[in-house]
């Protein structure tokens, strides 16, 4: 091997090897603990592959792997299916809302004049230099009966003092938590999508005789899609899995799956239980991943 | 100046052009018409004070520099922009205040504009279902159109997948397709190579005939608008510098500033010694020992200070002075030599120090004694060759 095409295979190696480092293997030992069975010990399950005993117990360990935590998972009488499916409703939601109050915002950035632009798409980005945790907690502080927006509305004399605003520890106040948190990923792809349309094309439509809002459907919309499907893929699935907004602003009853594992894990103490609840959590959200990447591949061979 | 002047246009469509001239019929309605159309951008004057009368089935092109105002004033036309002040008139309607979507112009865009997401097909029949034309109709015209194009195999392909040549193909068809009153082009050919654009020059010049459509060009290249227009109107800052015949502008132009942007051109300052009805002497002021005699009527007098503008091509060099010694003459010695294979420019540099430029054909593969650096040369030309230009 020449030292030039050793550099590539280098090069090449690289984010290969960073994959299977912090992906592949931590996801292996997931995917291995999920097949395991809970245990008082330390680690809290067995088996544990023990590579100096040998062969023999290592052939003994693995057949002591079973798939009885999925069964638990997926069973009709615990409340994990209805809370992936509460989950992906949520996410599901929340995308949409995201999208309706994204395109607008985007859009208007696009048509800005191009001075401004740049300190629009700053601003876009300007809550990111604050921690994600302390404003979500600052939203507990606007949203509570006590809170800013209720004092607001009774200032204005909008509500009577004696009957404020229930949102926080709402699914409401976890819809607010998820389109605050995730504009920017539903604005940014959205933006770069309209700002690169040639704004003739909305010429040559009306020249051929069709009035702006009908442009914007014809033209505009379909072209603006790979921005659409970005933006909704980019906050969808990290919504699915979303811990923190729910577990600040949602209440008791608010069902999401992250919170579920966290239940599991930390109050439930079951490690193997939760590592099948992020399996099938990872297997929920592999089919718009690659639906994603779909999308990409096309938008790239478009060009 | 008489019919019959647009001597590249003949050789495709011949008589029906050579009388057409509605411009010097009195009674010819024009179809399109500015009045006094004023357009700012800010303190900028884009359009100032304008006026233009443009007759149906004329090939009418706005010629001049980037930021002269055609485009401007095309994009009026379309409804893209609103005039300041003045109207604007399509058969007679005012047009000022109706949306683009709504005038019965088409235009064909530099970009091209096509829609990425669309293929051939849709993009030509995009204008035809806005109008709400039935599906049958509508196949029918975009048939009829890639045909026109040549484009029927490509009916299928997205704008991407085109060449540039073809991609301007289905921007023409695009536009030509709702026949509209006139046709607009936005520096059609911009974007194509020479060769393309030449041809294309033509196919356009048929097109416009078959169809017996108006089109209104915008373009920066002189040669192109001489080829293809019926008149043309040179513009700058915003104003008409002169609207006429393409061989009118070319022999006759009206200013320096005509002279110098359409074609070739040696510019010579001159002051006028005498004026006789159709006849003026003027001395150049680069050989102050020389009259030139000009056959023209010319509003100057005598004293008065003047250009004559003459083209490299009716200017003779010879090693000889001429035997004709009526013939406006000039001494001077080659400075440098352009050989193009037709054409030979040779750069003459004056007594004086200034120089002018005179092309010659090659007519033969051989010449006896060829004309080389440094070589004393006379430079002549007959009374009709020159122009006296007082603006």
């Amino acid at each position: 091997m020449t030292g030039k095409a050793r550099g590539r295979w280098l090069v090449v190696a690289i984010p290969y090897l960073w994959l299977l480092a912090l992906f592949l293997i931590p996801f292996l030992i997931v995917f291995k603990i999920s097949l395991s069975q809970d245990a008082i010990a330390q680690p809290p399950y067995t088996p544990v592959f023990d590579l100096a005993a040998g062969w023999e117990a290592f052939k003994q360990s693995l057949g002591e792997l079973s798939i009885d935590n999925y069964g638990y998972v997926l069973s009709w009488d615990n409340e994990f299916i209805e809370a992936y499916g509460s989950s992906l409703w949520i996410a599901g939601i929340s995308t949409v809302l995201l999208l309706l109050v994204g395109y607008p915002i985007a859009y208007a950035m696009a048509r800005a004049p191009k001075s401004i632009r740049p300190t629009l798409l700053m601003l876009v980005i300007l809550p990111f230099w604050t921690s994600f945790l302390i404003r979500v907690y600052a939203w507990i502080g606007i949203l509570s009966p006590e809170g800013l927006l209720n004092q607001l509305l009774i200032a204005l004399g909008i509500l009577s003092p004696d009957a404020p605003l229930q949102i926080l520890a709402t699914d409401t106040a976890v819809y607010i938590g998820i389109v605050y948190s995730y504009l920017p990923f539903m604005i940014l792809p959205l933006y770069s999508a309209l700002e690169k349309m040639d704004e003739t094309l909305l010429e040559a439509a009306a020249d051929l005789g069709c009035p702006p809002l009908s442009a914007f459907w014809k033209i505009t919309w379909p072209l603006s899609l790979p921005g659409v499907f970005a933006g909704c893929l980019l906050c969808f699935i990290p919504a699915v899995g979303e811990f923190v907004i729910p577990d600040l602003l949602g209440g008791s009853d608010t069902l999401m799956i992250g919170k579920v594992l966290w239940t599991e894990f930390s109050v439930n103490r079951s490690w193997t239980v939760s590592s099948a609840v992020a399996v099938l959590l990872l297997l929920v959200l592999v089919v718009p991943i690659v639906f994603y990447q779909n999308v990409q591949q096309r938008e790239l061979e478009g060009r | 100046m008489s019919a019959g002047v647009a001597e590249k246009t003949q050789k495709t469509i011949g008589g029906i052009r050579r009388k057409f001239a509605p411009w010097n019929d009195p009674s010819a309605v024009p179809l399109i018409r500015f009045q006094n159309v004023t357009k700012r951008f800010g303190d900028f004057i884009a359009i100032e004070n304008l006026s233009l009368d443009i007759y149906e089935r004329e090939f009418f092109a706005l010629l001049g520099p980037s930021g002269c105002g055609k485009t401007t004033l095309m994009r009026m036309l379309a409804g893209f922009e609103e005039p300041n002040e003045g109207r604007i008139t399509l058969a007679g309607e005012d047009l000022v205040g109706t949306p683009p979507y709504r005038r019965p112009v088409n235009m064909m865009f530099q970009s091209y504009a096509l829609f990425p997401h669309m293929s051939v097909w849709d993009n030509i029949a995009f204008g035809l279902r806005q109008d709400g034309m039935e599906k049958g109709a509508v196949a029918a015209r975009v048939e009829e159109m890639l045909k026109l194009v040549k484009l029927g195999q490509f009916a299928k392909r997205k704008p991407h997948q085109l060449s540039g040549g073809q991609r301007q193909r289905v921007a023409l068809a695009r536009s030509l397709a709702k026949r509209p009153k006139v046709l607009l082009l936005d520096e059609p050919l911009g974007a194509l190579d020479k060769k393309l654009r030449e041809e294309t020059q033509f196919e356009l010049m048929d097109l416009q005939m078959e169809l017996g459509m108006t089109f209104l060009i915008v373009t920066h290249d002189q040669e192109e608008a001489m080829t293809v227009a019926d008149r043309i109107a040179v513009m700058n800052h915003g104003k008409l510098v002169q609207v006429d015949q393409p061989a009118v502008i070319y022999e006759h132009p009206n200013s320096r500033y005509v002279a110098d942007f359409v074609g070739d051109v040696n510019i010579l300052d001159a002051t006028v010694v005498s004026v006789e009805p159709g006849l003026v002497t003027v001395r150049p002021v680069a050989a102050p020992d020389r009259l030139f005699r000009i056959a023209q009527e010319c509003p100057a007098k005598a004293g008065d200070s003047v250009a004559i503008a003459l083209r490299p091509e009716k200017l003779r060099v010879e090693l000889d002075p001429p035997a004709d010694t009526s013939v406006n003459c000039l001494s001077g010695e080659i400075w440098d030599i352009g050989y193009l294979g037709d054409l030979s420019i040779y750069h003459v540099e004056l007594p004086g120090g200034s120089r002018v430029k005179a092309a010659k054909p090659n007519l033969t593969r051989m010449v006896e004694r060829p004309i080389s650096w440094e070589d004393k040369v006379y430079v002549s030309f007959s009374p009709d060759a020159g122009v006296v230009l007082t603006s």
